[in-house]
């Protein structure tokens, strides 16, 4: 089952089973401390798992991000800066703790030789 | 009216003068394939593309990382990380895991008897991969036995 909240997205990529919800990107599997939210939106995704019989269909769910749609315009903005990060091929740590973390784990061996 | 993404990211980039964006188009009819026991029964995997990683794993890069992250499914939620070339999506979920890689609804529909059970391992890769061949012959296979080795009846599936 794939859960979606880009729908022009996943139409494109045809996935055999999908749930959307339209919440902005970031937001698929439910709103942040808001367990409910997020069990509702999970328990539906398994439900359409079990029940659906057709392949290509998509489960709208009527789950509304707020009471008005203004996020939308934003995140449909066809002006403004491109938001992603240089493509670089360094591996991005959220924290510098995370890195240590990686180096005294034993998985970031790698980069160390190769700096060496 | 929900969003239209593909419209908007190709006229935005288009403006800024980058190269024409390849969206993504399946050019065959998905496959199908029933599930054959009731929830309740199924041993159910997870997949985010969201770039998650656990602390003490490697973070993501931005370039084409193709890789993948094993996570376990009895992973602290405080101990989950993110690195994902769009990084402006993933304010909320630093900050709460489970807005895109939902191990703690999991493990409570899992408790409640929703579904069957968990797998041992969930699964994480970095989404933002522009060459669809990566994908295609790196990603997708590794996920696909990733997936096979935990014997998995079904799984979601949640693109950021």
């Amino acid at each position: 089952m794939c859960m979606a909240s880009a729908l022009d997205i996943i139409q494109a990529g045809k996935p055999p089973r999908a749930t959307f919800v339209d919440y902005p990107l970031g937001h698929t599997a439910g709103k942040p401390f808001d367990p409910d939210d997020q069990l509702a939106i999970i328990r539906e995704g398994l439900i359409a798992l079990e029940t659906m019989r057709t392949a290509g269909r998509i489960h709208r769910l009527p789950n509304r991000w707020s009471a008005d749609e203004a996020w939308k315009q934003q995140a449909g903005a066809t002006t403004g800066a491109d938001t992603r990060r240089p493509r670089d091929e360094t591996p991005q740590f959220q924290t510098e703790t995370d890195r240590a973390a990686a180096i005294a784990a034993g998985t970031l061996v790698q980069e160390i030789r190769a700096k060496s | 009216m929900s969003v239209n993404y593909i419209r908007a990211i190709t006229e935005r980039y288009r403006r800024l003068g980058h190269q024409p964006y390849r969206w993504f188009e399946a050019d065959s009819e998905p496959p199908w394939r029933a599930l054959d026991k009731p929830l309740k029964k199924i041993r159910l995997g997870l997949l985010t593309t969201a770039g998650a990683y656990a602390l003490g794993q490697v973070a993501f890069h931005y370039k084409d990382d193709s890789s993948i992250r094993e996570i376990p499914s009895d992973v602290a939620e405080q101990n989950l990380r993110f690195s994902h070339i769009t990084e402006n999506f993933l304010v909320d979920p630093k900050r709460d895991p489970n807005c895109i890689f939902p191990v703690g609804t999991l493990r409570k529909l899992a408790r409640e008897g929703f579904v069957g059970e968990l797998a041992d391992e969930f699964f994480s890769c970095m989404g933002g991969i522009y060459s669809q061949r990566r994908v295609r012959e790196e990603t997708a296979p590794a996920l696909l036995e990733a997936f096979k080795a935990q014997r998995v009846d079904a799984a979601l599936l949640v693109p950021m």
